[in-house]
């Protein structure tokens, strides 16, 4: 694994929070991690000291729990309950007024989340139908990214061919180093990251750091807490699509429809009208929606999809593989939200492996 | 042009869902003026013969009597909305259909043969065809306000079908069930609140009553490990809509288990 060029440059925690300063003074809302309550979520932050200070986090399926770490970490803590998603692609938005596109920066964007980011910009942001509302958003963005040095146990974004290293899609890329002096390697992936650069109190990194740092990445990739079965997931999906597995799913699954909302990638939504009581305003609604809800495939008649199994098949075909028929991709980018987020802890990968072995011994 | 009619009527509830209606300060005038209010006794002495256009029913059939009335009153109605928890699933006064009637009467009343109950307690929809439900107790007032502008216009109301973490999720607030924090039964639960209890960071306790989409049964697992035994998690599906077909019969399924052991 190799660092891009030119080498990495260090700032230390100091350099973190005047980072945070000159992006606000550049206009730009700074969105990055942040507890809130009992999570580390994703909101505005007002200055470098509104980050996780020495917060980690223990995930497994269907649980979440914020920890104090023996270090100052402020990025050390795998992916949360939210996504970026809900500031490209949010939750709510009207379709009929005029709207405050904000310029946002995204200041701690992991790998598995930056590939997120492009599967949206495939799903939402291309040709021939682009969503303008969403490009309008995307255009402004600038991304700071960050390299996974402690991936969670519900983590398997290497075994997507993806993290744990930002390889792009960002202005700048930090890796973030504890121990005896808290510092973030630090490079440019972009024009404006050169610029930002020149503006940040910085030194060169040692060949010990720069070294040591891509041992961290390299062990990191070792030490997901997840990984997909190594079988040809689109097919085995395809496959799979008369497998009694689904049933057995369905007695464990709520369809309560929080893997889809949680998940970076998962686009859908509905939209609904609204009228006042005089009737002289109306306006257009979308909000997200999501596979799980009868609603979604609600046809003359019905939902296509009545039982529960088959949305759960619906939800996880189209992530692992239907996605590439649609769009070149895999939709799953192996962030793990679905799996920590899931109250009934029902997890991606062990029900893939699942499938995979049943195909193996029918 | 001859504005729409409505009128409100009241069967075995506490009135809430009525004054849900009197509760839309900032609406209300629109409403008075958008639509003719021919019958609605919480708001008003008058009291004109229908036909009605649309008929909100708060309140679940509890006694013979009513059982006519609402016959009556379908017929009398153009469109037919069961409004609260009393009126789509039985409410509170629905706990007796879990217990022995004739013993409650012994105690509460020194002459229980003058009562005239039926012995369950059901919803509207058991007795004549409802066109919308408003769940809830009470019901929300965005959703009257937002069903009675969709009527108005001729357009379908919007009242989604999934569960409460849709929308706990597009408010971004956190979950309380894996973080551990409260047992919560928002993933059963159908949409419409808005998330309230969770926004609070208080468990959903299902006062919309369960979704027609989603599976109790999967729910039983996650509250036992959530810290609730089993007659816990019967009294949590037990309270405002306790006879709901769905959760019925996982709650009287878990008290039977109780009762073998
Ligand atoms: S897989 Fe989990 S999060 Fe998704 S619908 Fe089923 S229970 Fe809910
Ligand atoms: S399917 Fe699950 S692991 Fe994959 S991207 Fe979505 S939330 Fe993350
Ligand atoms: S707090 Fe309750 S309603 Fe919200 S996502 Fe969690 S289980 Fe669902």
């Amino acid at each position: 694994m190799l660092f891009d060029h030119p080498p990495p440059e260090v700032i230390d925690r100091a350099g973190l929070d005047q980072l945070v300063k000159l992006l606000r003074a550049d206009g730009y809302t700074v969105i990055g991690p942040t507890v809130r309550g009992d999570a580390i979520v994703l909101a505005e932050l007002a200055n470098g000291a509104d980050l996780p200070d020495g917060i980690g986090v223990d995930t497994d399926a269907g649980r979440y729990r914020l920890r104090r770490r023996g270090d100052r970490a402020v990025f050390n803590h795998s992916a949360g309950p939210q996504s970026w998603k809900q500031f490209v692609h949010p939750p709510r938005q009207r379709l009929d007024g005029p709207e405050t596109v904000h310029r946002y920066a995204f200041l701690g964007t992991r790998p598995c989340d930056l590939a997120a980011l492009a599967v949206l910009d495939g799903v939402l942001g291309a040709a021939p139908h682009p969503d303008e509302r969403y490009l309008a958003r995307r255009d402004e963005i600038f991304v700071v990214a960050v390299n996974c040095v402690e991936p969670g146990s519900t983590c398997f974004c290497a075994s997507m061919g993806i993290g744990p290293k930002a390889d792009r899609g960002y202005d700048l890329v930090l890796t973030e180093r504890t121990g005896h002096e808290h510092r973030f390697l630090i490079s440019a992936g972009s024009v404006a990251g050169e610029e930002m650069m020149d503006r940040l109190s910085h030194r060169r990194a040692s060949g010990g750091e720069i070294a040591a740092g891509l041992q961290a990445l390299d062990d990191a990739a070792d030490s997901m807490g997840r990984t997909m079965p190594e079988v040809d997931l689109r097919g085995l999906l395809v496959r799979a699509r008369r497998s009694d597995h689904w049933e057995e799913v369905a007695n464990r699954c709520l369809a309560c429809a929080n893997c889809t909302m949680v998940c970076p990638t998962c686009f859908c939504t509905t939209v609904e009208d609204t009228t006042d009581l005089e009737g002289d305003h109306a306006e257009r609604w979308q909000r997200w929606g999501s596979c799980f809800d009868p609603d979604f495939s609600f046809v003359h008649g019905g939902p296509v999809r009545e039982t529960v199994g088959s949305r759960y098949r619906q939800w996880m075909s189209h992530k692992l593989s239907t996605w590439y028929d649609q769009f070149g991709t895999s939709g799953c980018v192996g962030c793990g939200r679905c799996i920590a987020w899931c109250p009934a802890g029902i997890d991606l990968t062990a029900e893939a492996a699942a499938l995979a072995e049943k195909e193996e011994a029918p | 042009m001859n504005r729409p009619t409505l009128a409100v009527w009241k069967f075995t509830s506490c009135d809430g869902c009525q004054l849900t209606l009197l509760d839309c300060e900032d609406e209300l005038l629109a409403v008075a003026e958008a639509v003719e209010i021919r019958h609605f006794p919480e708001a008003t002495r008058k009291d004109l013969p229908g036909p009605f256009d649309v008929s909100l029913v708060e309140g679940s059939i509890s006694t013979p009597r009513e059982v006519e009335r609402i016959k009556r009153i379908r017929e009398e109605s153009g469109l037919l909305v069961a409004i609260g928890a009393c009126a789509t699933s039985g409410g509170i006064q629905a706990l007796r259909n879990f217990a022995d009637l004739r013993e409650f009467q012994r105690i509460v009343y020194p002459h229980p043969e003058f009562l005239a109950s039926l012995e369950h307690v059901t919803p509207i929809a058991t007795h004549v065809d409802v066109d919308y439900e408003l769940r809830g107790c009470p019901i929300d007032k965005r959703q009257l306000v937002g069903l009675l502008s969709a009527l108005l216009k001729g357009r379908r109301p919007d009242l989604p079908k999934g569960s409460v973490c849709n929308d706990c999720k597009r408010r971004g607030v956190t979950c309380l069930l894996v973080e551990g924090r409260e047992p919560c039964l928002g993933p059963i639960t159908q949409a419409g609140c808005g998330a309230i209890c969770p926004s609070y960071g208080r468990g959903c306790y299902g006062c919309f009553g369960p979704s027609g989409s989603t599976r109790p049964e999967a729910l039983i697992p996650v509250l036992r490990g959530a810290g609730l035994d089993d007659p816990g998690i019967v009294r949590m599906l037990r309270t405002y809509n306790a006879a709901a077909p769905q959760t019925a019969a996982v709650s009287t399924e878990l008290e039977g288990a109780g009762d073998d052991a």
